[in-house]
């Protein structure tokens, strides 16, 4: 009997219509755990290092972890795998909602996708019948559209629905794949389900999952339960406060965004409007936010309000969770919580993520502005018209081309890096905030800060929201403030890390770039990016672990909660050794594909003090720290510690581990 | 006929705050299991959670008794515009729809307020159910005294439903003449 997984995964081959109900290895869950971790060591296993994103070898898996579907709360991520359009390395998307623990529940831990339909088709898996249904009826339809459209056609209300809207069938590069309330955004997954011609994977399960020690794993639950309640009644003071709760980002709860609004930047993350959030603002924002807000929803057995049901005056409904609120508003430089609400909408329909999306209609403007797009890329098309003059038309236009791939919506669909250089003309330039082709957080600060400094540059999913969490982002004022934060911290790996918050200043010799030290951010960004790797195998959302200030999961519960539900023996050590595994295997994957040091850079205006010296310090110290040589490639030592002498044998053959670089 | 005290268990919903989670389906099937806690498994649950997203509908429902035939009739309700689906608020395991039956066997499924021994002070969907939307209470009335149907002929009836009374009585049969 399999404890935790399923023990079987889904394969299907869209070129030919074979599917297959395969039983995986016992052994991969002791070496890799699940969800990202053991996706990951299929795509190194099966992908060439040389196929390219739209070429048929181009696998994508949609995969569970290992605490899906059992009552480990918030355990209701869903993880997409593939190689990206936009960076060209293995991206990790991820979605809550509630596809995972249906998909365990229909008796697979994973559906891995072969090839590429000649048509296009959605999937059908109910239990043990897998079907490929013909989904020519569902083009052009809406990504939120679409699932409900395909739950009343198999009379299935309870099917949970994974689909792509236009802009994933026009292979978009930011295009997303949703699902309910949740959506995979980042780096182009609805561009491969595109590509391969799948509309949707619609999934309902009415199997047992077992638990190896189903009463330790509730008295677990028991205490995170006792846990959750006191977060949720005791938000942490001094902090703003997004950083005082738990959960993802309570956007849909919280209306004061005079934070976000004054700290993250306008247009293409070029303005910090200080004193934007006026009296004015401070009545209309909130005013009309809560006007739209019908409900606020969770994910599968997470007790928290992440998301939202919206329902807007006239605007078709949809659910709406995080910054998406803000994100289309602030690129068009457009002061209207309704057109948030309004665009937000139709970018649901259409499957873009909304972090990247925005940035690159609000580089356009700037194209525009500087002359670089002109009229001959702003007239009218066989089918749409030419560009409006004011802000919102402009900027509305921008996302209905770059959807449809239409016009210059068919260069800016590859995103702003690929764009610039298609573009030319000296649009380079306006490509300022992206690192590894991605888009980045519209954020420009002052000092640069040497904990964010590697986080930015060395995490494989290249976005800063999903590395950062546990440290607080600044130093507190005050020691009393600090000596309050230390006191109740069970969450830290080794207590004497307190001291270092402790003397953490936020001015002066003990501050940002020089301290923490660079010693000390090697541990706590190594730490940080470990918690978000066990989530990632687990499928544990990072709003209740890595990405929250003292969540209720941590390195000191995860070992007794995963042992409980699947039988493994683990202790920290091994536990962390197993994630460190599917870390390295990631990376050496990745650097096959190219990536090395040259590519690990925040952008160049991230921060407006730079020093030089340090960070290059810090990114040596940090790679020694992690077990990689000097281009950022694991050592052969620590891919052999690792267990992964495979790979160091794989490196070596195509050079880039030489010898003596252990 | 005596009179006897009887205690009236309630689970009062408040479904204006269910933000849809379904952590009551799933510690209602871990706490029924066999061992306990040892399957999860939402669709054995004895709560359900009726949802429909964009209507605004999460509604959690409780498993009631079982009924071999469908209703005459159907009733369906709109309520501060909404429109429910058919039979929504209805308990009855019933021909007519899938829920509240054991996936495997079809057999019905009811809730039984989490009936332990010793007793649990609230049932375990109410215990996990962090935003109170189930709430307990408790209260005795005075009633007759009357016999209950007991679970094993609930399930005997829908047993005979299913397979017929002579299916069933030669199945009884036979493992009487084993023991």
């Amino acid at each position: 009997m399999r404890y935790g997984e399923t023990g079987y995964n889904l394969e299907i081959d869209l070129a030919t219509g074979n599917i297959e109900r395969v039983e995986t290895d016992p052994k991969m869950m002791e070496t890799h755990l699940g969800g990202l971790g053991t996706s990951v060591k299929l795509h190194w296993d099966r992908v060439p290092a040389d196929v390219k994103p739209f070429d048929d070898e181009n696998m994508l898996i949609i995969s569970s972890g290992v605490l899906n579907a059992t009552p480990a709360f918030s355990a209701n991520r869903t993880v997409v795998t593939f190689y990206s359009p936009e960076s060209d390395l293995l991206a990790y998307p991820m979605m809550g909602g509630f596809f995972s623990a249906e998909l365990k529940y229909a008796g697979y831990d994973k559906v891995i996708f072969h090839n590429k339909s000649p048509k296009w088709v959605y999937i059908w898996i109910n239990n043990d019948k897998v079907e490929i249904r013909d989904a020519s009826h569902l083009v052009g339809r809406g990504a939120l559209e679409t699932q409900d459209l395909i739950r009343m056609e198999l009379n299935q209300p309870n099917a949970q629905v994974a689909a792509i809207g236009v802009a994933g069938e026009n292979r978009c590069f930011t295009a997303s794949i949703e699902q309910g309330r949740s959506s995979a955004s980042r780096l182009g997954g609805g561009a491969i389900f595109g590509d391969k011609k799948i509309k949707a994977v619609a999934v309902r399960g009415t199997q047992d999952i077992n638990l190896y020690n189903g009463e330790a794993f509730m008295k677990e639950m028991k205490d995170m339960m006792a846990y959750i309640n006191f977060r949720n009644t005791n938000p942490i003071p001094d902090v703003m406060t997004i950083l005082s709760g738990i959960g993802s980002p309570q956007e849909m709860v919280h209306t004061d965004e005079k934070w976000h609004t004054e700290n993250f930047m306008w247009g293409n993350a070029r303005t910090r409007r200080r004193g934007f959030w006026d009296e004015k603002i401070n009545e209309e924002w909130p005013r009309t936010q809560l006007e739209g807000i019908k409900r606020l929803i969770s994910c599968f057995n997470c007790p928290q309000h992440c998301g939202a049901l919206v329902a807007y005056k006239d605007t078709p409904r949809y659910m709406a969770k995080c910054f998406g609120k803000l994100t289309y508003a602030m690129a068009a430089y457009v002061d209207s919580m309704d057109f948030a609400w309004r665009t937000l909408q139709k970018a649901t329909e259409y499957g873009v993520d909304s972090f990247s999306t925005p940035q690159i209609l609000a580089f356009a403007v700037e194209l525009i502005e500087a002359g670089i797009l002109t009229e001959k890329d702003l007239k009218a098309g066989p089918t749409w018209p030419a560009c409006p003059t004011d802000k919102e038309g402009r900027f509305l236009w921008l996302l209905d081309r770059v959807a449809h791939r239409e016009g210059i919506g068919e260069i800016l669909a590859d995103g702003v890096y690929l764009a610039a250089r298609q573009i030319g003309n000296g649009a380079e330039a306006f490509d300022h905030n992206t690192i590894k082709r991605h888009e980045q957080l519209p954020l420009k600060l002052g000092t640069m800060d040497p904990l964010y400094y590697l986080m930015y540059a060395t995490n494989e999913k290249i976005s800063i929201t999903q590395i950062e969490g546990n440290w607080p982002q600044g130093a507190f004022p005050t020691m009393e403030q600090r000596e309050a934060f230390v006191k109740d911290w069970p969450q830290l790996p080794d207590d004497s890390w307190k001291q270092w918050l402790l003397e953490w200043e936020p001015r002066g010799e003990k501050a940002i770039p020089y301290f923490p030290t660079i010693d000390m951010c090697c541990h706590i960004v190594d730490w940080m990016e470990m918690l978000h790797n066990i989530d990632d195998a687990c499928c544990v959302c990072a709003g209740m672990s890595s990405f929250c200030l003292k969540p209720p999961y941590h390195i000191h519960n995860y070992p007794r909660i995963i042992s409980a539900a699947t039988g493994l023996d683990l202790d920290e050590a091994s536990l962390k050794k197993i994630v460190n595994r599917s870390r390295n295997l990631h990376r050496a994957l990745n650097n096959r594909r190219g990536m090395s040091r040259k590519d690990e850079k925040p952008p160049q205006d991230h921060w407006k003090r730079r020093f030089p010296e340090i960070e290059e310090n810090l990114m040596s110290a940090y790679y020694t720290f992690k077990g990689w040589n000097q281009d950022g490639v694991p050592t052969k030592e620590r891919l052999n510690e690792l267990d992964l002498g495979y790979v160091a044998e794989d490196l070596e053959k195509r050079g880039l581990l030489k010898d003596g670089q252990d | 006929m005596a009179k006897i005290k009887k205690k009236i268990k309630t689970i009062k919903v408040d479904a204006d705050k269910c933000n849809g989670c379904r952590g009551c389906e799933i510690v209602c099937s871990a706490f029924h299991s066999t061992p306990r806690y040892s399957t999860i498994n939402p669709a054995r649950s004895r709560i359900q959670i009726i949802r429909h997203p964009l209507k605004d509908v999460w509604l959690p429902i409780f498993a009631g008794e079982y009924t071999p035939a469908e209703c005459m009739g159907r009733e369906k309700y709109v309520i501060d515009g909404k429109e429910y689906d058919e039979c929504t608020f209805c308990r009855a395991t019933c021909p007519s729809r899938d829920i509240f039956k054991e996936p495997d066997s079809g057999l019905p499924l009811k809730c039984d307020m989490c009936e332990d021994e010793p007793p649990l002070e609230q049932p375990k969907c109410v215990e996990w159910c962090l935003n109170d939307v189930l709430v307990y209470e408790e209260r005795e009335e005075e009633v007759e005294e009357s016999v209950e149907m007991e679970k094993v002929e609930t399930g005997l009836v829908s047993m005979i439903d299913k397979y017929g009374l002579d299916k069933v009585a030669e199945a009884i049969a036979r493992i009487s003449q084993k023991d």
